[in-house]
Order: C-alpha cells, then structure tokens, then sequence
C-alpha cells in the first residue's frame, strides 16, 4: 500500500520537474534581448510555420464553412428559419471552431514539424555544437520559433474565420438561395466584436502559446534517436491537441459561461 | 529560398490576416468605424416590453433608423421604459410618433417600429414617445382566446 501511493508520488513529482524544465526552457529563450540578426530568423520562422501552414488553413476552412452553411440550413429549415443561418455559422466559426481546428491543424502542421526539426539537431549534435561555438542554442534556435508560432496562429485564426464565413455564403447563399442580406445581415446583428471575435482572438493567443511550447520543449527535451524523435513528435501531437480542447473548454466557460 | 520571396511571402501573410481581423470586424460583426457620432436619443414607455433587448432594431417602414440601448422600469410609472439611439439624418420624426414593439416572423426577434403621425413638430433628442403599443405575449394571447371561448358557451 505505501509502495503504490510512493509509486504515485513519485510519478507526480517526475511529472513536475518536467513541467518545471520546460517552463525553464521557455523562460530562458523568451528572455533575451533581441539582437540585429533575430529579425531575419523570426522572418525566417514566420514563413516555415505561418506561410507553409496557410494552404491546410485556407482548404479546411473553406470546407467548414461550407459544411456549416449546409447543415445549418437544413436544421433551420425545419423551424422556417433559414434566415439565420449566417449568424449561425459566423458564431460557431468565431467563437469555437476558427481557434480550435486552426489551432489542431497548426499542431499537426507546424507543431509536429518544429518538434522533429529540433529533435534531429539534437541528434545530429548541432545544439551541442552551437554551444561549444559559445552560442546559446535556446536563443538562437528556440526563441524565433516561439514567437513565430505566438505570431502566426491568431492571423491563421483570423483568416480561418473569414474564409469560413464566406464558405458559408457560397453554400447558404450561391447554391441554396438564402437572401444575401439576410444572411450578413442576421449576421451583423449576432456577432460582437469585443464579445466574440476578440474572445476567438484571446483563444488563439492561448493555443499558440501552448503549441508552440509543447511543441519545442518535445523536441528540445527529447530522446536523441530516431526512436526517441518518432515518439516525441507522436507526444507533441497528442500533448498539443489535448491541451487545446481542455484550455477551450477552460476558456469558454470563463468567457460565455458566467452569467 | 530565395530570401526576397521568403520576406514578400510573411509579409502577405501578415498583411492578409490583419485584413481578415479588419474584415471580420466590419463585415461579419457590423461595426463601424464612425460610429455613435450622429445619433440622438429618444425614450419610449410601453406597458409591456417582453423580449425587446439592447440592440435591438429600431425602424421606420421597415427601415431600420436606430437601435435599442437599454430597456429598464420607469420608477413612478412601473412601465418600461426603452431607450433608444436613432441615427442623426432621421430628424423628421414627429411629435405623435407612435412606437409598437414587433416581431419578426412568428418566433423571432423583436423590434421596434416607429409610425409617424401628423403634426409639425418633429422630436428632438431625449424626448418620450408616449402613444406606444406593448409586445405581443403569447401567453396572454391564449388566456384571452380560452376566456372568449368559455364566455361564448
């Protein structure tokens, strides 16, 4: 009995000081001042994991868009309401499913990729070899792409909004024959910018910081084999997906659930 | 890569999600960059408002001329008192202007229209439409319809 509630100690305290590294490998790569040459690596970064993850963004929000516009008409058009089909798929896109499926495709996209990148430095030896140089690997290899990632999400999220709203459009609209002024119009009326955009925005901060985050600490941490790369990059996948849906959960509840 | 293409590529990037941002604010949740500046105030008491809400439209022969800003009880009165926010060009609004509070379609949201009467004078900001006729509650509705049906027997 004392084995198994020492087993489980054990484990928490092995789970903390993990958490406890990586929060000290982020603070330790956040906290830097910027020198001449970070512009050109955040430019750099920017365009491997905003640019590179743009055509996922744009394909996948056309068709949710599309999807929403289609089964939002056909619920409605039981209840003679089809009119509202706009401010549904804008508040549904907005407010849950622009931060959330953004933030599992960038995981997927750009997570899993800075993971096996960083990971196949480590077991090439490149970190060790920049530090025996005398430079910082966390600075120079972990900080622009930390905030190239922090930077990259919330515009993905927002384009991911408005193609989706327009997916919606083109199905409602073009192809099921809503009345174009209803469906912006019913639209316009519903989403609030502060409450719901912003909110949506706020979330896709959140997410970037945690991706991002697991993201790098998998590949900074992990075990220097193509066995060890595999599995962190599996790790960073699984880590950064759950950790979106609990914090999205988290975050609605404090910001639509109150009273 | 070449490095001019890398930086021209973030930029567009950049560019295309600050417009998506800008995008969603005006086209999706109908802000307005110039807004508030030409609107007056109006007031309204009604007996019953049940289900107007801020932001509500407020219209003119359908037109929407304003919008819903707070709907509260009038203290010595206990109606309720709605207060609403009409848009500076409309400034020939008489003063027997009568003010309804509608639905729109069976279940939907409800609105307020204005109908405008006949004298020469026009409201001004914070005046109080007096001639208003309440929401529709369904409830009562049926009440009524079941009462008239017991009298008739």
């Amino acid at each position: 009995m004392i084995n198994f509630i020492a087993s489980m100690g054990s484990a928490l305290i092995y789970r903390l000081s993990l958490m406890g590294r990586a929060l000290i490998m982020l603070v330790q790569a956040v906290t830097v001042m910027p020198s001449p040459k970070s512009g050109a690596r955040l430019i750099q970064q920017l365009y491997v994991v905003g640019v590179q993850s743009l055509i996922i963004i744009l394909v996948s929000a056309l068709f949710i868009g599309m999807v929403l516009g289609l089964q939002g008409y056909t619920l409605l058009a039981a209840y003679g309401s089809e009119q509202a089909v706009g401010q549904m798929v804008a508040l549904t896109l907005v407010r849950e499913l622009s931060p959330v499926v953004a933030g599992l495709l960038f995981a997927g996209r750009a997570g899993s990729a800075l993971t096996a990148e960083l990971g196949l430095m480590k077991a090439t030896e490149q970190l060790a070899s920049l530090e025996m140089f005398g430079v910082d690997p966390l600075h120079r290899i972990v900080a622009p792409r930390f905030w190239a990632g922090i930077i990259s999400l919330p515009l993905l999220v927002a384009i991911f909004s408005l193609v989706g709203v327009y997916g919606g459009h083109l199905v409602a609209v073009e192809w099921l024959g809503v009345y174009s002024g209803s469906y912006w119009g019913n639209m316009q009326q519903a989403v609030d910018f502060n409450g719901d955009v912003m909110s949506g925005m706020i979330k896709a901060l959140v997410f970037a910081f945690l991706i991002t985050w697991i993201a790098l600490y998998q590949g900074y941490a992990c075990v220097p084999t193509s066995q060890g790369i595999s599995a962190a990059t599996t790790r960073t996948v699984v880590y950064a997906s759950l950790a979106i849906l609990g914090f999205d959960f988290i975050l609605t509840a404090l910001m639509f659930g109150g009273a | 890569m070449n490095k001019r293409w890398l930086e021209v590529s973030v930029g567009l990037m950049l560019v295309a999600g600050v417009g998506a941002l800008l995008a969603l604010a005006l086209q999706v949740s109908g802000s307005h960059l110039t807004r508030g500046a030409d609107q007056y105030p109006l007031e309204a008491l009604f007996d019953n408002a049940a289900g107007l809400a801020p932001k509500a439209r407020v219209t003119l022969a359908g037109v929407t001329v304003g919008e819903v800003v707070a709907v509260g009880i009038d203290v010595p009165t206990l109606m309720a008192r709605v207060q609403m926010q009409i848009n500076g060009d409309v400034d020939y609004l008489s003063l027997d202007t009568s003010a309804s509070i509608l639905t729109a379609g069976l279940l939907g949201e409800k609105y307020v229209g204005l109908s405008v009467g006949a004298e020469e004078d026009v409201l001004v900001a914070g005046d109080v439409i007096e001639d208003t006729q309440s929401a529709l509650v369904l409830e009562e509705l049926i009440g009524q319809f079941l009462l008239n049906l017991g009298d008739s027997k």
